[in-house]
Formats: C-alpha cells, structure tokens, sequence
C-alpha cells in the first residue's frame, strides 16, 4: 500500500496508526469495571470466528448450487429442457442451432465408469480380504501403503499414463488386430486406467468394513468346521454386503465425477455404441471442452456446461448420499 | 478338517473315512480354500504391477526432459549489426530484433560448420540454420542485452538445439521418421552425428527445463515448467492461508463447542458430501463465483488458490477433528478444573497437543491439492503464460500456470517432443509430492503421541 501512496503517506500513516493506538488505549480504560469480564468478551467474539468458519462448508455448497441453477435457468431459456435430457445428438456449432443431447455423454460415462467398476471391485476386494484375512504382518505392511501410492497418484498422471501407454497398447494390440477400432483413446483405455485409480479407494474402504465384521462371527464359523475362504465368502462377505454397496456406490460416484483421465484417455465423439474400443466421451469432457477458452456467456453452448455440470452434481450427490446412509447405518450396526 | 461325524449319507460311508487320507469333497475345499488364496495374491499383485507400470512408463518417458542437447560454438559477435549506432547503449540495443541476432547465429554455425570439414551430400544451408532452435537468438539476445560489453567480441556459446536434432539424440527420431518430416531430414541428422562427433554437440543435464517458462509450439526443446512452478506455489500458499486457519476453526468448533442440534448435523453432512463432490463441479464453482461475479481475473493464481482451498478444506476439516478427538478428555478435565474457561482450555492445551495431526492432514491437503488439474482448466489457466508473475501479493493476480495444467497443455500439443515434456513435468510433479509426503510421514513418526 505504502508503495502505491508514496513516500510522504507512509509517515502519514505512521501518525494514523499511532492514533488509532492512542485512541483503542483510552476506549479500553473506560471499558474497565468491576462487573465487565473481558474474557467472556474476548471469547464470544471468538466463538462468533469459529461458527463463522464452520459455515464456509454450507456457503460453499450454497454457491455450488446457486451457480449451477442459475446459469442452468438461463441454458433452459435458450434451449429446451426435452431435446436436453432426451437428445441423442451432441453436436455444438459455433454459429448456433447446435444439437445438445445429454444422452451419448450419459452413455459414454456410465460405460466408461461400468468398466472402471469392473476393474476396480473385484481386485480392491480381494486385496482387501487378502489383506485383512490372510496376509501376514510382513506382507501387509509392504502391500497396504502400496497400494495407497496409488491413491496419492494426480489423475493427471493417470490420464497421461493412459493418453501415452495404455492407449497405444490397447490400438496397437487389440483394436486393430481385432478389427474393433483405430484410435488410442476408447472407453476400454479410460476405463481400465480409471479402474487401476480405483482400487486403492475400494479396497482401504472395503478393508475397513471388513475389519468392522466382528471376530465373534468369524471365530463361530470356524469353530463349526469352516475353512477360512468359506468364512469369508458365506459369513462376513454377507455380513459385510451394505458396507460394501456402499463403498461401491462411492466408487461408483468417484468415476462418475472423474475428469482428467477421461479428458485425455477417452476421445472426445460423442457416440453411443457398445465397442468398447471406440472413443466416445463423458459429461465431463464436454464440460472442460465447453469452458475452456474464450467463453460467451450467452451463447447455450457455453451456458449447457453448467446443465452439465448440475446433472453431474445430481448424480454424484445422490449416490453419495445413500452411500453415506448406507454405511452410516452399516457402522451402528456392529458398534 | 473334517473328521466331524458326516450324516450317514448314500454317497459316503463313515466307517471308511481317514484322518491320514483327505477324501474327495475335503480335497475339494481345501482346493476351493487355495484358490480363493491364490485370487487374494493375485489382486495385490495386479495392483503393484499396474503402480510399477505406471511410475516406470512416466519416469521412462519423462527422463529425457532432464536432458538436452547443445550446440557449443564461437559466435562472433557483429558490433556493427547487434548495435547500429555503436553507443553500447541497452535502451537503443533492444530495438535490435531478435532476428538480426538469429542471422548472427546462423553464420556462426556455417563458420562451423566449415571450419569442421563437415561434407555431406545433399546438405541444404536451411539443413545447418534448422540445426538451432528458433528458441536460441532469443536466449543469445538477452544475454547480450544483459551485458553489452560482450559485443564486438566471439564467445563460445551453448546454443539449443531444434528439438528434433535433440529428440534424435535420445531415440525419439530416427532416419526414417526423419525422412517422412519437413521440418527435419536425414542430412541434418548426419551433420548433427558428425558434430557430436567432433564434440561440438553436447547432451547434458537440462536445468533450464526447471526454470524455464513455457515455449511456443515450434520450439519444444526450450519449453520448461518455471512458471508452472511458480503459479503451484503461489496457489498453495493461499491454500494455505486460508484452509488451514479455517479448517482449524471449523473442526475446533465442531469437535469442541458444536451443541448436537439439527444445525451442526446439515453442517456435518455437508462437509462429508463436498469431500465426494466431484473436482470439476469446484471449478464451475470457481468460475461462476470468483471470475464472472466477483470479477477476478482469469488464469491468476489468487482464483485457483480459492477453488483449491474449498476444495480442500473437507479433508482438512476431517483430519483435524480426527486429531482434536484423539487428544483424552482429561487435558480438558484438568484445565478446565484449575479455572481455564473452556476456550482457554481448548486453545491453550488441546490444540497445541493435536498439533502434530494436524500437520500431517494439512499436508496431505496440500498434497491434493496441488495435484489438481480439472478445476484449474476452468479457470482459464490453460492459457499460454511466458511472463513469471511478479512477487506476492501482486504476483497472485497476476496470470500464471501450474504444474498439471501444463501437463495437460502439453499433451494437447502437436510435436511428440511435448509429450516427453509432459512426463517429464510430471516427474518434477511427482518429487514435490514424495516431499510432501515424506514430510507428513516423519512429522507424524516425530511427534505423534499415544494417549
């Protein structure tokens, strides 16, 4: 501030805040008093900091959904909310009279998401019985924070693992051979490395709802003759079934959201087709695709990003919230 | 295993059983039992080999970003073309363009070239002034200009070279890729062998791809991620200005103060839904609130700081109400009990004592956070930045880049030479991550406490 006022300011605001001290010291002489506590003052003001703070959370979720609504009503002035949810064409044009379709997006993201799944659920359950059942304290030890690299690992990484190594791989070995497809990007390659991003989540969650199982039950099943894999597949799998719907539905909610692997591993066409090494894209493509750049904020190609955007966060919220209850409920369960 | 008395079934008979000899449907289970092992084994397995893969493939890729190859030669340096009026005066000397250096440059290769002895068939002079990059007349301009003394004088010069000529060096081009490309050719590449030949061209550690800015489409080898780094940092410092005070506030009010009502149960079930809520939708966020209604401006790194700090905040918030209710109810029992109100007894002794879990969550925040890249896209800081911002707090209005966003510039780019950028940004993505991370791990080896 000082730079920007000048040289002679900075003694004037020297002289202001010796004032301002000046000034603070006599209102707080006349404040003293036998019956004033100034540590309840002090607190109160305090605590009003402290609930302030812990409602950022609300306001934030506030402005998610004002902003999305908001432009939303304005992308619906401009474009029908039927050819919207029932389009099957997603063609934008810069001059207008685009075709906004959420369907082949739908479509792209769910397939994509179906095979991350795939991936993903029965590896991290695995790992996450192995570990929990059988591995030894060695072998977990090494294995468990391994796996949870993977966690720590940017998407950004993933998607240019995918973009460079897996996409080729996939053409070159599969596609081509096979007469399926010609191009690197396909919703087999995003789907693949989403999954591989995806099995740290299942399995530390799985992991957690395995261990939550207690031992009562298992040490019964074994005591009635049991070996250790029928324990686990016919008395704490079943056990565990609505902590594992749940986490699923986490992971579910994750690949939905997932943006970076997609952007770079999954093309970007819209196209709903059943070859899994055909690219095809997701909602959360078009929405990087539709704002990024110079943007005009008029126009419904810019404004269907934030549709998107409110239907991506409908998704993932519900899913999120059932999940949560499911788990939620599954914890009580056993506590 | 099963030597329980087996109902007297048609298909066994009890009397013939043996603890010594497994029977059929034991030898069955116990296989059953091997198998279900064995797929147990084989998903960690799947799991590290696709961590390995992953981290080899990226690192494999990306080393050779940490390499460059140079040209060093003299060049002369024309008093009479780099200073027209002959005054040495820098203000006049940069109306001199960068081209009239690059016509320096080129004379100083054919020199020697020629002096070399180099011949070779077919060798065209846009062959020798194509071995440069287009990047290097810039860099011997601003050297210049930084000391004009040199004028007049021949220095002996590191001089980039064109990315191809580069990427030949390190496998990415061969002679048949080369002969199919317009913008390199087979000749060139034997000029560039019989150089390094004569050890005029070096290939050596590349700290320039560290500190350096970004580059231009045609220029790949001059591309670095200085100001990538740069815009990370200046975000994860106001990610750290304002999450972490508000996150502590947040959970210390929630964990300590928060009577159990209808209110703190929304705010609770907020805070475990925004941790879910996919990245992208904070950069809508971001966009909508801070740039076209709060009028921020794009690409700075004020905006993405923001977005990154509610983004991060949930697992803040999470991690520290984990420390706080690890800290035994008796520290506040004793305070409490010789006259602490129950502020002072948070503030003075249960916060400094949950101090240690809240660095390490604070830190694994950080870590997310600057390993976020779909938000940022959003608000606009793909754009092209060559300027460093300036120091903070100006410079965080200021446009910049950040460390995966350049990443993702980079993979949209046409020369494959980006892609080995790509990986290589990455690679210096990845080390500040470890730090962080071996850092969040020690600080909790240091100083964690069982109660």
């Amino acid at each position: 501030m000082a730079g920007i006022l000048g040289e002679q300011s900075g003694a004037f605001v020297g002289l202001l805040a010796v004032a301002a001290g000046i000034i603070g010291f006599v209102w707080g002489l006349t404040r003293i008093g036998v019956e004033y506590k100034a540590r309840d003052t002090v607190e109160r003001i305090v605590m009003g900091v402290l609930i302030l703070c812990s409602t950022i959370a609300i306001l934030t979720t506030a402005g998610i959904v004002l902003s999305l609504v908001f432009e939303t009503g304005h992308f619906f002035q401009k474009y029908s909310w039927t050819d919207f949810f029932f389009g099957t064409n997603w063609t934008p044009r810069f001059q207008g009279n685009s075709d906004l379709g959420i369907l082949p997006l739908l479509w792209g993201t769910l397939y994509i998401s179906f095979i991350a799944l795939l991936v993903a659920v029965p590896i991290g359950m695995f790992a996450a019985i192995y570990m929990s059942e059988y591995a030894s304290k060695r072998v977990r030890g090494i294995a468990k924070p391994a796996i949870e690299v993977l966690a720590g690992i940017p998407t950004i990484v993933y998607g240019l693992f995918a973009l460079i190594t897996v996409g080729p791989m996939l053409r070159d070995y599969f596609a081509q051979p096979l007469g399926l497809g010609q191009s690197g990007a396909s919703v087999l390659t995003a789907g693949l490395v989403m999954g591989i991003m995806l099995i740290p989540f299942v399995s530390s969650l799985s992991d957690d709802i395995i261990n939550a199982v207690p031992q009562s039950l298992r040490d019964g099943a074994l005591g009635l003759g049991s070996t250790p894999s029928e324990t686990i597949k016919q008395v704490v799998l079943p056990a565990a079934l609505p902590g594992i719907v749940g986490a699923v539905l986490l992971a579910a909610s994750r690949a939905i959201g997932e943006t970076m692997i997609v952007v770079l591993g999954a093309g970007a066409a819209a196209r709903m087709s059943l070859n899994p090494f055909e690219a095809m894209t997701t909602i959360t493509v078009k929405i990087v695709s539709q704002l990024t750049g110079d943007n005009d904020f008029s126009a419904p190609e810019t404004l269907v990003a934030f549709a998107l955007g409110l239907t991506l966060f409908v998704i993932t919220l519900a899913l999120n919230i059932v999940a949560l209850y499911i788990v939620r409920k599954y914890r009580e369960q056993y506590e | 295993m099963t030597d329980l008395p087996m109902p007297a079934d048609a298909s066994r008979d009890a009397t013939k059983s043996s603890l010594l000899v497994a029977d059929a449907r034991t030898r069955k289970r116990n296989a059953a039992e091997k198998r279900f092992r064995s797929y147990g084994a084989a998903a960690i397995g799947v799991a590290l080999v696709a961590l390995v893969v992953l981290l080899s493939s990226i690192i494999g890729g990306g080393a050779g970003a940490f390499r460059q190859t140079y040209l060093s030669i003299p060049v002369a340096l024309d008093a009479d073309v780099l200073d027209p009026k002959g005054n040495r005066d820098p203000a006049e000397m940069s109306k001199v363009l960068t081209l009239s250096y690059g016509r320096v440059l080129d004379a100083a290769v054919d020199t020697a070239v020629a002096d070399g002895g180099i011949e070779i068939e077919g060798l065209s002079d846009k062959d020798i002034g194509g071995l440069i990059s287009k990047e290097a007349s810039a860099q011997l301009r601003d050297r210049v200009l930084a000391d004009p003394e040199l004028l007049g004088t021949t220095v002996e010069t590191n001089v980039l070279v064109n990315g191809r000529v580069d990427g030949y060096f390190k496998g990415r081009v061969t002679m048949e890729s080369a002969e199919a490309d317009g913008n390199t050719s087979p000749q060139q590449l034997m000029l560039a062998e019989e150089l390094k030949e004569r050890g005029m061209l070096v290939t050596r550690f590349n700290w320039d791809f560290v500190t350096n800015p970004d580059a231009s489409d045609q220029r790949p080898e001059a591309a670095g991620v200085g100001v990538a780094i740069l815009g990370s940092l200046y975000m994860m410092l106001v990610v750290l200005f304002l999450a972490v005070p508000i996150g502590v506030a947040a959970s210390i009010y929630l964990e300590e103060f928060a009577p159990k009502n209808r209110w703190t149960d929304v705010i609770e079930v907020n805070i475990s839904n925004l941790a879910a809520v996919p990245s992208i939708v904070f950069g809508i966020l971001g966009l909508a609130a801070f740039i076209n209604f709060a009028g921020l401006p794009q690409s700075a790194p004020i905006v993405g700081g923001l977005v990154l700090t509610l983004m991060t905040l949930p697992t803040i918030i999470i991690s520290t109400r984990a420390a706080l209710k690890a800290v035994p109810p008796s520290i506040r029992d004793a305070a409490l009990g010789v006259g602490a109100s129950k502020m002072q007894s948070v503030f003075h002794h249960v916060l400094p004592l949950a101090m240690p879990g809240i660095l390490t969550g604070t830190i694994i925040g950080l870590a997310q956070a600057l390993g976020e890249t779909a938000p940022l896209l959003l608000i606009g800081m793909v754009a092209f930045v060559r300027e460093f911002p300036a120091a903070p707090p100006e410079g965080l209005f200021d446009p910049a880049s950040a460390l995966p966003v350049q990443v993702y510039n980079w993979t949209q780019r046409a020369d494959p030479a980006f892609i080995e950028r790509a990986s290589g940004a990455i690679i210096v993505l990845l080390a500040f991550l470890l730090c962080m991370n071996v850092l969040a791990i020690v600080l909790r080896r240091r100083f964690e406490r069982r109660w």
